[in-house]
């Protein structure tokens, strides 16, 4: 519920070069437009989710050069010259599941499947950094991302089996 | 044959899609020429509504239209009520049900005001920023108590005291079993408001097709075919020119089964005023005051017992907060009233609740929908009882136990679909047995605690038992069909919000069809995929739509054997399906399902009179009643006495829903209802202040238990198959939920020695602060 009082798009547009999943795309935003809502409606990368628009919840996580980051609380603008993966960059193609992603489903770590996105980006750069973690330090990376079907028991096996698959 | 599916830890098939961020949601649709609705919403919880004035936000570029109730004409009527009261002699109900958008008053905080269509969502919430709204202020009535004060301010201005219903049930004469009571216990209980909060928060898009007479209906809804029906009643259209799609839907927990929300009833009518497609996607302020909540119930409650801990009966007087509205009927305060009497023998019961209109947001069921208020009430009562008389906890619920030969078991009340308050099945003690033994309950209350207290400490135990009503009635339907590729597809109309629908309902065909779990497609919430239903809601969706694909698929089993014998000219008994194809045994014969499917619909030629085209069926189940699940749950807390935070050091679920036809799915659903319930007891509250202004509208002051809070739990399954459906099943969707309350409050009291300290918690949600006002208030 924004009470911004600006109405014209003509006023501030910049136009941004975003590397996206390995693709550059150049587009005229908005110095308003939220990076979440650019991801989702200007490129049609509707895989990140939105579930609060403040930051809290975690649904909205993509990867921004390397970091997890919610794309709620950054602007479309701010992304220029930046790359960002988001959830449909994960596997590389989508006849494929990411280690991270299979471990999910053979845990059964996804119910209605909402927040799974943003869960999957946090510990993608998670396990990265932390090859081998154990529980305490899972639920410490996963307690920045809400979910409010599993009750996380599944999700943080899923994370025990995804890092031993990945160290091989 | 092969393995059999049902039973089975399978995972589920619809995960790739959602993994890969391929499924839709209701915010993913994109649609040319779309137009972004915002509602202007009350801010005030109370008020007479002097003007609003739309004329500069008409103005505003990007701006396509603006409207407030005036401009709905005819079509603007509060919506209707979707549970009528059960036949209970006596009972009162005053239907006051929401509205589309506010005319002359405004009742809670977020009420809809006007609309705003722009071209984009930000224009639309700009154009919210040049709405002149002048509302007088009314008295808000926040306190139950007061509300119902003679003189009290009205909610609606017709309803006297604010009362939207009253109903007595009874059992026996409590008051004779009160006159042989050698012990009495009465108090207090206060269960308050928390919300469900999906992460996906609720959304419509609207698209009418002016050529094809069309309106298509995409929603986060838990009720598409009972959405479709209404809407098309209230566009004037016929059922079958309106396609209700609830896609995947984020997450449901009840808010999402309440209809008509305003913006489901202004949407679709903007996008055939404009003739563009409208989407609206509510945001996470919103949703803290235009989804549904629950909770907020006073008991006042006591309980009669013989000397060695028998219930002889219980009263039990409440007031019910229904919010401002009261579309759901009495659905959430009968689920308490009934769910209260538990897994017990209670011989005399005199239950009475009046529901009081509020100026907060509208109550309907969320998970556990009432029955959680319930279990808080009769499990405290026994805890205090068993304090008091000297008596285990453990032990007084034991000896109140409904027997194992007294099923079906019957509780002479009505519950809240109309029939009586009946148990199917069940066996209680082995439940209690196998979480004491899983807890540790002995060695921990003789060794492990005096041990860590002599250490300085403070841990304790808790135990809860519960039944919980599934899988009622009326009805829910499905299709099976043999597709000429081989895959078989299952339709049916209730939607799916996470449950695991797209593979248990595959498990349960999987067996009569002879084809491997992921060859099996299962459609859910699309109106024009499947016509008839009634939703997802009660812990049902298992049991009832499970229950129609399971006689779907048998007679489709029948078709394919019949076609098959024809085709092989040998006797059905010869044959076997298995792996999508039908053998003859012991002659190397084979025939593919498809081909099958396709000889099942000639092009050319003459068929016997009566023949149906295709291998499919569409069959419709409906139980007598609900089929009751219950269980236990034990918990062990350490309380850090100085900030009253806490950690769960185990936690345990003994849980009986009859037959499990996916004990990985189960498994979740457990602890998902647990993680809920623990939020509920210990983190959640929605708080109101005395304006009825919610102070704490975001998810940085509404705490969600995180990955931090919500411990590992240990899951033990036994099994009491429901004699109510063909498949044994009894629903599990709220059991985990449940009975979290009564559990910390009596793990926390153990584990700080309150009852020594004449403390009691008798009240849910508790926190940090809170225990230390209650534990300091009386030093």
């Amino acid at each position: 519920m924004s009470t911004d009082s600006q109405s014209g798009s003509e006023t501030d547009d910049h136009t941004v070069t975003v590397t996206v999943n390995g693709t550059a795309y150049r587009r005229t935003v908005e110095s308003r437009l939220l990076l979440s809502d650019f991801l989702r409606h200007d490129l049609l990368l509707a895989g990140t989710h939105v579930g609060c628009e403040h930051g809290v919840c975690g649904a909205c996580t993509v990867i921004f050069d390397g970091v997890a980051v919610r794309s709620c609380l950054m602007l479309a603008a701010q992304a220029d010259g930046h790359a960002v993966m988001t959830v449909e960059g994960l596997a590389g193609d989508r006849n494929h599941l990411h280690p991270i992603q299979e471990a999910m489903r053979d845990c059964h770590g996804l119910q209605c499947g909402y927040c799974t996105p943003g869960i999957l980006m946090t510990m993608k750069v998670f396990l990265d950094e932390t090859p081998a973690p154990d529980e305490a330090q899972i639920r410490e990376a996963l307690s920045g991302n809400l979910c409010r079907c599993t009750g996380y028991q599944h999700i943080v096996d899923a994370m025990l089996l995804a890092a031993e698959r990945l160290r091989g | 044959m092969t393995t059999r599916s049902f039973g089975a830890p399978i995972t589920r098939n619809e995960d790739a899609r959602l993994l890969s961020g391929q499924a839709l949601f209701v915010d993913d649709v994109e649609l040319p020429g779309m137009l972004y609705a915002a509602f202007l919403r009350s801010s005030a919880a109370h008020a007479r509504i002097r003007s609003i004035d739309v004329t500069a936000a008409r103005a505003r570029p990007g701006v396509v239209a603006v409207y407030t109730a005036d401009d709905l004409g005819a079509y603007w009527a509060p919506g209707p009520l979707l549970v009528p009261p059960p036949p209970i002699a006596g009972v009162v109900f005053n239907q006051r049900t929401q509205v589309p958008l506010a005319k002359d008053k405004v009742r809670h905080v977020g009420e809809p005001l006007a609309v705003v269509l722009a071209q984009s969502r930000y224009i639309a919430e700009d154009a919210l920023a040049d709405i002149e709204v002048d509302l007088d202020p009314l008295p808000a009535i926040v306190d139950l108590e007061k509300a119902i004060e003679h003189d009290a301010a009205r909610v609606h201005d017709d309803v006297r005291s604010n009362i939207a219903a009253h109903a007595r049930q009874s059992r026996g004469n409590y008051e004779t079993a009160r006159a042989r009571a050698e012990h009495l216990v009465a108090r207090r209980f206060l269960y308050d408001h928390g919300a469900s909060m999906p992460i996906e928060t609720r959304g419509v898009v609207a698209k009418w097709d002016g050529r094809a007479n069309q309106l298509t209906i995409w929603d986060t809804t838990q009720a598409p075919v009972f959405l479709r029906n209404g809407l098309a009643g209230m566009l004037g259209l016929s059922e079958r020119q309106v396609r209700v799609i609830a896609p995947f839907v984020g997450g449901g927990f009840g808010p999402k089964i309440m209809l008509f929300y305003p913006e489901e009833v202004v949407v679709p009518w903007a996008a055939m005023k404009l003739n563009r497609p409208v989407k609206w996607i509510e945001d996470r302020l919103e949703h803290f005051f235009a989804t549904t909540q629950e909770r907020g119930q006073t008991h006042d409650a006591e309980m009669a017992l013989s000397r060695d801990g028998k219930i002889l009966g219980i009263k039990d007087i409440f007031l019910h907060d229904t919010g401002a509205y009261n579309p759901y009927g009495l659905t959430v305060p009968i689920n308490s009233q009934c769910t209260l009497l538990g897994p017990y023998v209670v011989p005399h019961y005199d239950s009475t609740f009046t529901a009081v209109f509020t100026n907060k947001p509208i109550v309907t069921p969320y998970r556990g929908a009432g029955r959680q208020h319930g279990v808080f009430v009769i499990e405290r009562l026994l805890d205090i009882a068993a304090r008091e008389l000297g008596i285990d906890c453990a032990e007084i619920r034991r000896r109140n136990f409904i027997p194992a030969d007294a099923f079906p078991y019957n509780n002479e009340i009505i519950y809240q679909d109309f029939t009586p308050l009946e148990y199917d099945s069940g066996n209680y003690e082995p439940i209690l047995d196998k979480a004491l033994e899983l807890i540790g309950y002995r060695q921990f209350l003789d060794e492990e605690q005096p041990r860590l207290r002599a250490q300085g400490r403070h841990v304790g135990i808790g135990l809860a038992c519960y039944v919980e009503g599934t899988g009622i009635g009326p009805y829910e339907g499905a299709k099976v069909q043999v597709q000429a590729n081989g895959k078989v597809s299952v339709a049916t109309g209730i939607g799916t919000q996470g449950q695991g629908h797209f593979t248990s309902f595959a498990q349960i065909a999987a067996d009569q069809v002879g084809v491997d779990v992921r060859n099996i497609d299962v459609v859910t919430g699309d109106t024009d995929q499947f016509y008839w239903g009634a939703g997802t809601f009660a812990s049902r969706g298992a049991v009832v739509a499970g229950n129609a694909v399971n006689e779907a698929a048998k007679v489709v089993r029948q078709k394919i054997l019949k076609l098959a014998a024809e085709h092989f000219e040998c006797a059905e008994e010869d044959l076997e399906i298995a792996n999508g194809e039908v053998s003859v045994v012991g002659t190397g014969q084979v025939v593919k399902l498809g081909a099958l499917a396709m000889m099942a619909n000639p092009m050319r030629g003459a068929v016997k009179p009566g023949t149906e085209p295709g291998l499919e069926s569409t069959q419709y189940f409906g139980p007598p009643r609900g089929a009751t699940a219950s269980g236990v749950h034990a918990m062990i807390v350490e309380v850090d006495p100085q900030t009253f935070m806490l950690e769960v050091l185990k936690f345990v679920v003994v849980h009986d829903c009859g037959n499990v036809i996916n004990p990985l799915i189960l498994a979740g659903q457990i602890h998902g209802g647990v993680a809920q319930g623990i939020g509920n007891a210990f983190y959640e509250h929605l708080v109101f202040d005395d304006d009825g202004q919610l102070l704490n509208a975001s998810l940085a002051d509404y705490l969600l238990p995180s990955a931090l809070e919500v411990p590992r739990m240990e899951i033990a399954h036994l099994v009491t198959p429901s004699p109510l459906n063909p498949l044994g099943i009894k629903g599990a969707g709220e059991a985990g939920a449940i009975p979290v309350g009564p559990l910390f409050a009596q793990a926390i009291e153990n584990a700080l020695g309150l009852a020594e300290q004449k403390v009691e918690l008798n009240e849910i949600p508790l926190s940090p602060n809170r225990l230390f006002e209650l534990t300091t208030k009386t030093k």
